[in-house]
């Protein structure tokens, strides 16, 4: 069998996602995101909740500062720009190495000690770079203004091949593609897909299904032989890769780092796509993610005047009183409604937004005599049959 | 031949004296069965045969190499494969997953990132996996998952899951511990087909009928101390055992 010998339903599992990635500009319209900002931030967030869940679906060690890998790679990737070239390539290789590169020290460290003793540990090592960007670091990371672009910059690699930006702040362009709009998106969107073929490689290996033997019994693990400690690294350092590119991606699209980006609350944002999607499956932390991005963008751009039009066919007492009600969640609350939809989901569908996909999928799906459609799928991909897309 | 060598093995506990001046010598492809009352230190004994404890004095050589002071995972490697008390299996996979991780400890070695290529093209470590579980009854079951067998069933996974590395020592911690006497019977079945392949064992158990049906040599523990080594038949009638043992009462 050839290196990419693949099961039949997961070519068809890659290809659909690959389809469905690149459409997103037509498919997302009707939804009212079908603008290159906001898919750019979903095809980046994709990766960054991607790879997390490499580290927490698969090994179940639950990072809480992921966001330091994300800040790294944006920090790296800025600097790529500035020092060496505006192309994007180097300033992604760049940042995905740092990202792997901090992930490997936080995590020798962090990985000494698992459960909630794991997640406080790598919470105090992205407090600590973020209050670090702030305060003893800001040559490298200029504090609180941010990582720019300045005239001033050398690009020496650009300079070598005699490109000169003169006066204006040049942008990051793919060999002469601007990387704004929707080219800017259909870069992230190749890179997306990319990650999302390596996470299906890696779900389906050896090495994945060690992972998840870790997470389920860590003990008879040690007890088979086998050395748990390099293959949680491992796992920690490829999320961390991920996260450093989603972060040079950040950069990419638009040039500026900051320390923000960093914070706790980054952190936890991505255990929430994670979680919202469905921890340990394939397809829910990017599904999560857009999820997020989506309330984020959408919800809290909603106002008044738009609540105003949409409830206009009431009688006037009505309108005000439904539009003061919807206000809560809409526009400054939108974090109410992302709130609400997490609890409804952690309650009711612990598995995520694929748990409630695949139980829909199972009820129509269920032939007469019925229960015959778990096995099925059984048959269908042996080696792998706990886990799905 | 001597597959376990233990020398003079201490071990204290502030004040209590777990194990005291313990020698033992398991000899290759024989069932060594390790009995005595509650609170005799025979946990604590296979405990430090495997990493878990580390004694204060005393030796523990496996096949020519100390055990003393070995990670579990290495002292796996050299070829010791361990039941639990309450099996521990990896309950959220498959029972062929299962029983495939053990082989690939078995092949690949401690750690090893095989990131790309899938599973499934393990046809060799699959077959070797599924004809495991045949051996053990559960075939039939190979795609569903673990955590949902009975007792029994699981203990039958376990010992797949250690049989499957050819294992040139394997330690059984009461392996009949809360289990029905019909799911006893079928474990006693399988263990003693197990031991008919020549596979060497420790077995610490409670219960004296999985013993005696078991065992080609007891030793007594009580208080810490080795008080009887000998076949099943002499320690029946040994009356030092069943003064320790049961208070004088007849096995």
């Amino acid at each position: 069998m050839g290196t990419f010998s693949m099961d039949k339903k997961d070519w068809f599992l890659f290809l659909g996602f690959s389809a469905a990635v690149l459409l997103g500009p037509i498919i997302l319209t009707p939804v009212g995101a079908g603008y290159p900002d906001l898919l750019q931030k979903f095809a980046i967030y994709g990766i960054f909740a991607l790879g997390f869940n490499i580290l927490f679906g698969l090994t179940g060690y639950l990072s809480f500062g992921h966001a330091a890998f994300l800040g790294v790679g944006s920090y790296t990737a800025v600097w790529t720009f500035k020092l060496l070239s505006m192309n994007p390539v180097p300033a992604i290789i760049l940042a995905t190495f740092a990202g792997g590169l901090f992930a490997a020290l936080i995590g020798f460290i962090s990985l000494r000690r698992s459960g909630i003793y794991f997640s406080i540990l790598t919470l105090a090592f992205a407090q600590m770079c973020y209050n670090m960007a702030y305060s003893v670091l800001t040559p490298i990371t200029n504090g609180e203004t941010g990582l720019q672009l300045a005239q001033s910059d050398p690009h020496w690699l650009d300079a070598a091949f005699g490109i000169d930006y003169g006066a204006v702040l040049p942008t990051s362009h793919l060999f002469g593609t601007d990387m704004t709009g929707y080219a800017g998106f259909y870069f992230c969107a190749a890179l997306l897909i990319i990650c999302f073929f390596i996470a299906l490689r890696i779900f389906r290996s050896p090495f994945g299904m060690m992972l998840r033997a870790v997470k389920s019994n860590q003990n008879r693990m040690k007890y088979t032989g086998f050395n748990t400690r390099p293959y949680a690294l491992t796992a920690f350092i490829i999320s961390g890769m991920f996260a450093g590119l989603a972060g040079g991606l950040l950069a990419v699209t638009d040039p500026l780092a900051g320390a923000e980006r960093m914070q706790w609350t980054a952190s936890g944002e991505v255990v929430l796509m994670t979680i919202l999607g469905g921890s340990g499956t394939l397809l829910g932390p990017v599904i999560g993610a857009g999820v997020i991005k989506y309330f984020e963008n959408i919800f809290s751009a909603f106002n008044k005047s738009i609540l105003m039009d949409a409830y206009s066919f009431l009688p006037d007492g009505l309108q005000q009183f439904m539009v003061s009600l919807s206000s809560l969640f809409v526009g400054e609350g939108w974090h109410l409604t992302l709130g609400l939809l997490f609890m409804l989901i952690v309650i009711f569908l612990p598995g995520g937004l694929m748990e409630g996909f695949n139980r829909v999928h199972a009820l129509f799906n269920k032939p007469p005599g019925g229960g015959g459609s778990v096995k099925e799928s059984e048959t269908a991909a042996p080696a792998a049959s706990p886990v799905k897309v | 031949m001597t597959l376990l060598k233990i020398e003079d093995l201490n071990k204290s506990f502030g004040g209590l004296r777990a194990l005291s001046n313990v020698n033992l010598n398991i000899q290759k492809g024989t069932v060594h069965a390790i009995i005595g009352p509650n609170g005799a230190g025979k946990s604590t004994l296979l405990n430090c045969f495997i990493g878990r404890l580390e004694p204060d004095t005393g030796s523990v050589v496996f096949d020519g190499k100390s055990l003393l002071g070995r990670q579990p995972h290495e002292i796996n490697q050299l070829g010791v494969s361990r039941v639990f008390q309450t099996p521990e299996i990896f309950g959220d996979l498959s029972l062929l997953e299962n029983v495939i991780i053990p082989a690939y400890a078995k092949r690949d070695g401690s750690f090893r990132v095989n990131a790309w290529s899938p599973v499934a093209n393990d046809t060799g470590l699959r077959e070797i996996a599924l004809a495991m579980l045949a051996d053990v009854g559960l075939a039939d079951s190979a795609h569903n998952i673990a955590g949902q067998l009975s007792r029994g069933d699981k203990r039958r996974l376990e010992l797949a899951m250690c049989l499957v590395q050819e294992p040139k020592l394997l330690l059984l911690d009461e392996p009949t511990a809360g289990m029905a006497r019909a799911d006893t019977n079928k474990t006693i079945e399988l263990m003693q087909t197990i031991a008919k392949r020549g596979v060497t064992m420790v077995v610490i158990e409670h219960d004296m009928h999985v013993v005696f049906s078991l065992a080609d040599k007891i030793s007594v523990l009580a208080q810490g101390t080795v008080i009887a080594e000998d076949l099943p038949e002499n320690i029946k009638t040994d009356p030092r055992v069943q003064e320790a043992y049961l208070g004088g009462a007849h096995l």
